[in-house]
């Protein structure tokens, strides 16, 4: 395609010639309006002038008899004005006037007409324009009164020129302007689309160009890069969590397989293969807990779970939890402390999963079992305490341990997915429990919060309390 | 036990067809949602195992036809699909359990199991009993060789749901999704712990233990002798 006809397809040129032809066909149409109304104007004073004359000869023919009129006609034709006369006999012969003869195309014509003549008092001998009015005398013969027009329609003809002219040289203005303005929109389209071609090829960190005039282009290119620059950051996390997770289900997956290796080398034979497949499938089954928390997290993120959200008591799932892990707790000789202890747990109604809710509790009790063992001293209390307080229209649960806490440094990148910080590397875990907390929290309209608890960690996880909470609220085992 | 198995991956179908021969049950294959609509119709199994996507029809449209029809032979439905929604929209179709893939073969069996054994009707029993152990569901109360055992509301309905599938595998997350109504699968081992606080109650003061833990399954409750 050549430049001109791409030009030509394109919808700013389009509109541009669309709006010229429409204004040419306006202009137009004004000037031949103004030209005619001139004209007639210009016709009618013609007319009433040659009629006044006319009537003022023959009122000379009828007070002063025909020489009379011969004699006012000579004196008349002398005259360098416009006035055109002729005075001929009943047989046809000129008596006076400056005309030579009676043009033939008005002797029919009552209501007179339009002639042309050959002056002979001027160097010229072109044919000039006249208008002329006939009066026939009675008996005696017949006179034209008539008065030269060319210079009236020489400046008609002018005045017509000069409205081509003007509508010419719009048309030329019109196309050129057009023209200009569709390849300076052009040149920006084509550098945003060459900017997107190079972001379609793969290069997210092109942007589209913005010039300083901060027109609408730079507008929807300011807004369109905004949107870029959130893909590119989305597609760098995405990337980020596809290493990682390559990076943390290939070093199971190698354990696994040399698991199997070492059982197939073991000379126990037959009980060593029992042993090999069992832990074999204790490790497919961490590694399915992985992706099970990775599908989890996505579809949260992706706000997935709308449906499932119902009225319930936020203090019967923390009182639950602290019910289910006191004895793991306890276990792993740690003590666990519900505050306020649970008779004295109001119920509070929030609209949220009871599942959902229920995991990332879970998750972060976990945390605080596996990660949250203080080091020297006993503590002052228990070791792991969940907590529910009211603060306006949230409601906080806070799961605090005694452990190394998260330096502040830390606290963000603890959220992501996959991010096990150094401390915690040999624990076993997915590095998914954090991530999946905090996805629910945003899908329940909550903030987390990473604290210090001055030895530990404290995680402050605030929901927002339902309208209403007054109400009843689903009773649950 | 006859099992119909409405499931498309003919690998996975094969692999449940012969698990479950070893375990002395019967399976059938249907290989689309039609095919298995009209094999759950012309056959009396004990147990239908449904998978979520199928060809030609989905499975909770092959359930929620059963159920229309009414069909009330228990339905375990499979899914891909993890989420809670699903489950509770598998359920809500007329599905009696749910279990989202992948799982472990034991944690299906011991399901099915407990399926199959739902629709016979002792439900309404209000006592359980293995061996000398009693548990009176109305009066709450738990006897051993005639002494009472003093156990917590969360031990009890614990026990409850053991004793109610006595001589069946009932897997941990089975344990948590009925006794503590949640359905994920926790990290640490908190059933295990549950079931020792429990077995300190009910075993260790006595000779003989009743509840077991099966290996890579799960727990059962039975009197040794049986």
């Amino acid at each position: 395609m050549t430049a001109l006809s791409r030009l030509s397809a394109t919808t700013v040129f389009r509109l541009s010639v669309l709006y010229l032809a429409a204004f040419l066909l306006l202009g137009g149409a004004i000037g031949i309006a103004i030209n005619w109304l001139l004209n007639r104007a210009v016709t009618s004073q013609i007319a009433q002038t040659l009629e006044a004359e006319a009537a003022a000869l023959e009122r000379t023919f009828a007070n002063d008899g025909f020489s009379g009129l011969t004699q006012a006609i000579t004196e008349r034709s002398r005259g360098a004005g416009p006035g055109l006369y002729i005075l001929e006999s009943l047989t046809g012969t000129k008596i006076a006037g400056n005309l030579d003869r009676l043009p033939p195309t008005l002797l029919t014509r009552r209501e007179g007409g339009l002639f042309r003549y050959v002056p002979h008092d001027r160097a010229a001998k072109d044919p000039r324009l006249a208008a002329g009015l006939l009066v026939v005398l009675r008996q005696r013969g017949r006179l034209l009164v008539a008065r030269d027009i060319e210079d009236v329609r020489r400046l008609a003809e002018r005045a017509q020129r000069l409205l081509l002219l003007a509508l010419g040289t719009l048309t030329l203005f019109g196309l050129a302007f057009a023209y200009l303005i569709s390849r300076a929109i052009m040149r920006r389209v084509d550098a945003t689309t060459a900017a997107s071609l190079a972001i379609m090829r793969g290069d997210l960190a092109q942007r589209l160009p913005v010039s300083a005039s901060g027109d609408e282009f730079d507008r929807l290119s300011t807004s369109l890069n905004a949107m870029l620059a959130r893909i590119e950051q989305l597609m760098v996390g995405l990337s980020e969590v596809s290493d990682n997770i390559a990076h943390d289900l290939k070093t199971p997956l190698n354990r696994l397989r040399n698991q199997c290796e070492s059982a197939l080398r073991d000379p126990r034979g037959g009980p060593a293969y029992r042993e090999g497949l069992e832990r074999t499938i204790e490790m497919a089954d961490e590694l399915i807990r992985t992706f099970n928390a990775l599908l989890a997290i996505a579809r949260l993120e992706a706000n997935a779970v709308p449906e499932g959200m119902e009225p319930l008591d936020i203090a019967a799932i923390v009182a639950d939890i602290a019910e289910l892990y006191e004895p793991v707790a306890e276990e792993h000789g740690m003590s666990l402390a519900l505050t306020p202890p649970p008779p004295a747990l109001a119920p509070v109604r929030v609209k949220g999963n009871r599942q959902l809710i229920g995991q990332a509790l879970t998750n972060l009790v976990e945390n605080a079992i596996k990660y949250g063992r203080g080091s020297g001293q006993p503590p002052v209390g228990a070791d792991i305490t969940l907590a529910m307080a009211l603060t306006g229209r949230s409601v906080e649960i806070v799961v605090a341990d005694r452990g190394p806490g998260i330096g502040e440094a830390d606290r963000e990148r603890a959220l992501r997915r996959f991010v096990r910080l150094e401390a915690s590397r040999s624990a076993p875990g997915t590095g998914l429990g954090l991530s999946l907390v905090s996805a629910v929290t945003r899908l329940h309209g909550g903030t987390l919060r990473l604290e210090d608890n001055a030895p530990g960690l404290r995680i402050v996880l605030a929901l927002p309390i339902a309208e209403g909470s007054e109400g009843p609220v689903a009773a649950r085992p | 036990m006859r099992v119909l198995l409405i499931e498309d991956d003919s690998e996975a179908a094969l692999f449940l067809q012969q698990s479950l021969r070893e375990n002395g049950h019967v399976a059938d294959i249907a290989g689309d949602g039609e095919y298995g609509l009209a094999m759950a119709r012309d056959t009396n199994y004990d147990v239908l195992i449904v998978d979520r996507m199928l060809p030609k029809l989905d499975g909770l449209s092959v359930v929620q036809t059963l159920r229309i029809e009414k069909c009330t032979t228990p339905v375990l439905i499979l899914s891909a699909l993890g989420d809670v929604d699903d489950r509770v929209k598998g359920l809500r179709s007329g599905g009696d359990d749910y279990l989202t893939k992948p799982y472990a073969y034991s944690e299906l069996l011991a399901r099915i199991e407990a399926l199959a054994r739902r629709s016979a009707p002792d439900e309404v029993a209000t006592r359980y009993a293995v061996g000398d152990l009693v548990l009176d569901r109305l009066s709450h109360k738990v006897t051993r060789a005639g002494e009472a055992i003093l156990l917590q509301p969360r031990e009890f309905r614990l026990l409850e749901y053991l004793m109610r599938h006595a001589g069946q595998v009932v897997t941990r997350t089975m344990l948590l999704e009925h006794v503590w109504d949640y359905h994920f699968d926790p990290q640490t081992n908190v059933i295990d712990v549950h079931i020792s606080r429990l077995r300190s109650k009910i075993d260790r003061p006595f000779d003989k233990p009743l509840l077991q833990t099966v290996r890579g399954a799960g727990y059962m409750i039975r009197d040794g002798a049986e």
